[in-house]
């Protein structure tokens, strides 16, 4: 089995338009969302989900109010600050409800879940409580069967929900006897990113032709090649900066890495994104055509890692 | 005041809107921007700054006496993050994953365990012009962005404004760049995914509980669900940047819109103007 990873050094390259644009045109496939921050592919793909999984991140400190001493060695102990004394209340009483409230409070914002703070209190009043921080589901699309998934608002680990996803995707692969995964990859180079990559078999880069966009690619190509994850460049929107295209074309030249495919700037992108339909199912026109060509460019390209 | 420039996603101009009010307002008072998009950081691209400083990040890792330790395996029991493991009586130590919380240091029966200093990135300042300006970076290949968050944040000015430029995406490296500031701006832009990932944006600054309001790029180029969105929420619109293949170029280029098209300080001014007033009303309201 086959994974490509689409990644983009940062946001907003068009790489989700890409993937879906792909996912009209490859057979055989199972499709996985990893941008689980801000899961956009579903916009595109309209699919229908089947199952909704609950997903536990790392666990948050609770503290029993009436168990504390409000020793303060707690807030000592914390290293990420995530534990204050509680503001006193406003009035000085709310002993209406029969409480007088903590004496000390977690900021489950700040807390990582490290546990400190539940050996050093000496009255044993903190627990570390599992923390619903996501879903992830399983949905048919008209492309096929897709993984995808929602981190909770503020939550971390993002890493982990990507490596469950991908686990997803891969079982379901397998189940279904698919001989593809594409991944629409998160932006950036962080933790998410970092689960993405390991064990694909080629990851598509999408760039545009800024300033900015050729200083994400090259730290995005130095993190694949951290994770010895063999790299091809799509540079989208081309047209709308040519001297910059060439620019990165002669560092992905002097780089060694392929250009799978340029794409030029095509209205009918954005028209295609407002409808909520993939660019390969409802256009005919040149950034549909140019990522018809790279789609071969891509077959070709995987089929050679295959026969190393 | 600290203002944050937020959004759900990438890609849809926050470092355009950051660069440009701070050159808009570098004449008329302090101004300090801040690159907390330690993943990427561009912001130093547009502003080109003369950077005069750089100092390491680091992180407090634990480093195991082997002569003081008996591989009873309470380190990594207590590890939350799967940083220490113990393999044939020794600790073996995966200083990547580890958030430097020190518990493996406390829970060491034998004091085998110190700490040391364990680099993850960097933060930089220096001058651009008359803005004061600084970024962070962490190292490729390390996965822990809000420690490096925390200590370009922490060389935020009181005096003036100092405009944050957040990382994308709505999780704790977000999170700990939008904490503690005065405002948040979130920039979107007129699609299904502008209005979907600003949806996320806007849930995310109510759960921190930060007072925000919304700017729109490439506001030509789409349509206008967005807008109805924020008017429905009674979300303040402060400013819309029309689609335009000249400004694409000149972001291409690494240039502000206000160095080459002056007609755009006047907005930005009135977008600040928009801010300060927002927040002394917020102030007004909440009697501080
Ligand atoms: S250490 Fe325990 S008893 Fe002391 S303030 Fe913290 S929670 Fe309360
Ligand atoms: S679990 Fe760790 S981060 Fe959370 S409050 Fe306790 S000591 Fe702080
Ligand atoms: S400092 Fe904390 S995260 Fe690092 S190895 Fe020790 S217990 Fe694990
Ligand atoms: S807790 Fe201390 S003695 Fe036990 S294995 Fe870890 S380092 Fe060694």
């Amino acid at each position: 089995m086959q994974e490509l990873l689409v990644i983009s050094g940062k946001g907003g390259t068009g790489k989700t338009s890409i993937v879906a644009a792909l996912a009209a045109l490859a057979e055989d496939k199972v499709l996985a969302d990893c941008d689980v921050d801000a899961a956009d592919l579903h916009l595109l793909l309209r699919p229908e989900v089947e199952s909704v999984n609950e997903f536990y991140g790392s666990s948050k400190a609770v503290i029993e109010a009436g168990r504390c001493t409000g020793c303060g060695r707690c807030i000592e102990v914390c290293r990420f600050g995530a534990i204050t004394k509680a503001a006193p209340v406003a009035g000085g009483e709310n002993s209406a409800s029969g409480s007088r409230g903590s004496i000390v409070q977690v900021d489950s914002l700040s807390c990582e879940g490290c546990g400190v703070c539940t050996m050093m209190c000496p009255a044993g009043a903190i627990t570390m409580k599992p923390n619903l921080a996501g879903y992830w589901y399983i949905s048919e699309t008209p492309y096929g069967p897709l993984v995808h998934a929602q981190l909770g608002l503020a939550e971390d680990n993002s890493g982990k929900l990507v490596t469950k996803v991908r686990q997803e995707a891969r079982r379901l692969a397998e189940e279904n006897k698919a001989r593809l995964i594409i991944t629409d990859g998160p932006p950036g180079i962080g933790c998410p990113v970092i689960s993405s990559l390991t064990g694909v078999t080629l990851a598509l880069v999408v760039t545009e032709p800024t300033v900015a966009g050729w200083h994400d690619l090259e730290r995005v190509v130095k993190l694949a090649g951290h994770f010895k994850v063999p790299v091809t460049v799509c540079i989208n929107k081309y047209d709308l900066a040519p001297e910059k295209s060439r620019e990165i074309e002669a560092y992905c030249y002097d780089e060694g890495l392929t250009i799978a495919g340029k794409i030029p700037f095509d209205a009918d992108v954005a028209r295609a994104l407002v409808n909520a339909v993939p660019l390969t199912a409802c256009s005919r026109g040149a950034a549909a055509n140019a990522v018809k060509a790279m789609w071969d460019s891509l077959l070709v390209r995987m089929e050679k890692i295959k026969m190393q | 005041m600290l203002v944050t420039v937020a959004s759900g996603k990438g890609g849809t101009g926050k470092t355009t809107i950051v660069t440009n009010l701070a050159l808009a307002l570098a004449r008329k008072m302090p101004v300090q921007v801040l690159d907390c998009d330690v993943e990427e950081p561009n912001a130093h691209l547009f502003l080109e700054p003369v950077f005069q400083e750089e100092e390491e990040v680091t992180l407090p890792v634990p480093e195991v006496d082997n002569t003081k330790c008996n591989g009873c395996g309470k380190c990594s029991e207590v590890c939350a993050f799967h940083a220490l493991a113990v393999a044939g009586g020794k600790v073996i130590t995966f200083p990547e994953m580890c958030h430097g919380c020190g518990g493996c240091a406390i829970a060491c029966p034998t004091g085998a365990i110190s700490e040391k200093p364990h680099r993850i990135g960097i933060v930089a300042r220096g001058q651009a012009g008359r803005i004061d300006f600084a970024h962070g970076k962490i190292d490729v290949g390390v996965p822990l962005a809000p420690p490096v968050i925390r200590a370009v944040k922490r060389l935020a000015r009181k005096e003036g404004l100092t405009l944050i430029d957040a990382p994308p995406g709505t999780s704790c490296p977000v999170v700990a760049a939008v904490k503690d500031s005065d405002f948040c701006l979130l920039v979107t832009e007129p699609t299904p995914f502008g209005l979907n990932d600003l949806k996320l944006a806007v849930g995310m600054v109510r759960e921190v509980g930060v007072p925000f309001a919304v700017v729109i790029n490439r506001s030509t180029l789409g349509d206008l669900r967005v807008e109805r969105y924020c008017r429905q929420e009674r979300i303040p619109i402060l400013l819309k940047i029309p689609f335009d293949k000249r400004y694409a170029a000149t972001y291409a280029r690494g240039k502000c819109l206000v160095e080459e098209y002056p007609d755009w300080v006047p907005p930005f001014i009135g977008l600040w103007q928009e801010i300060e007033r927002l927040v002394s009303q917020r102030a007004r309201a909440t009697g501080n």
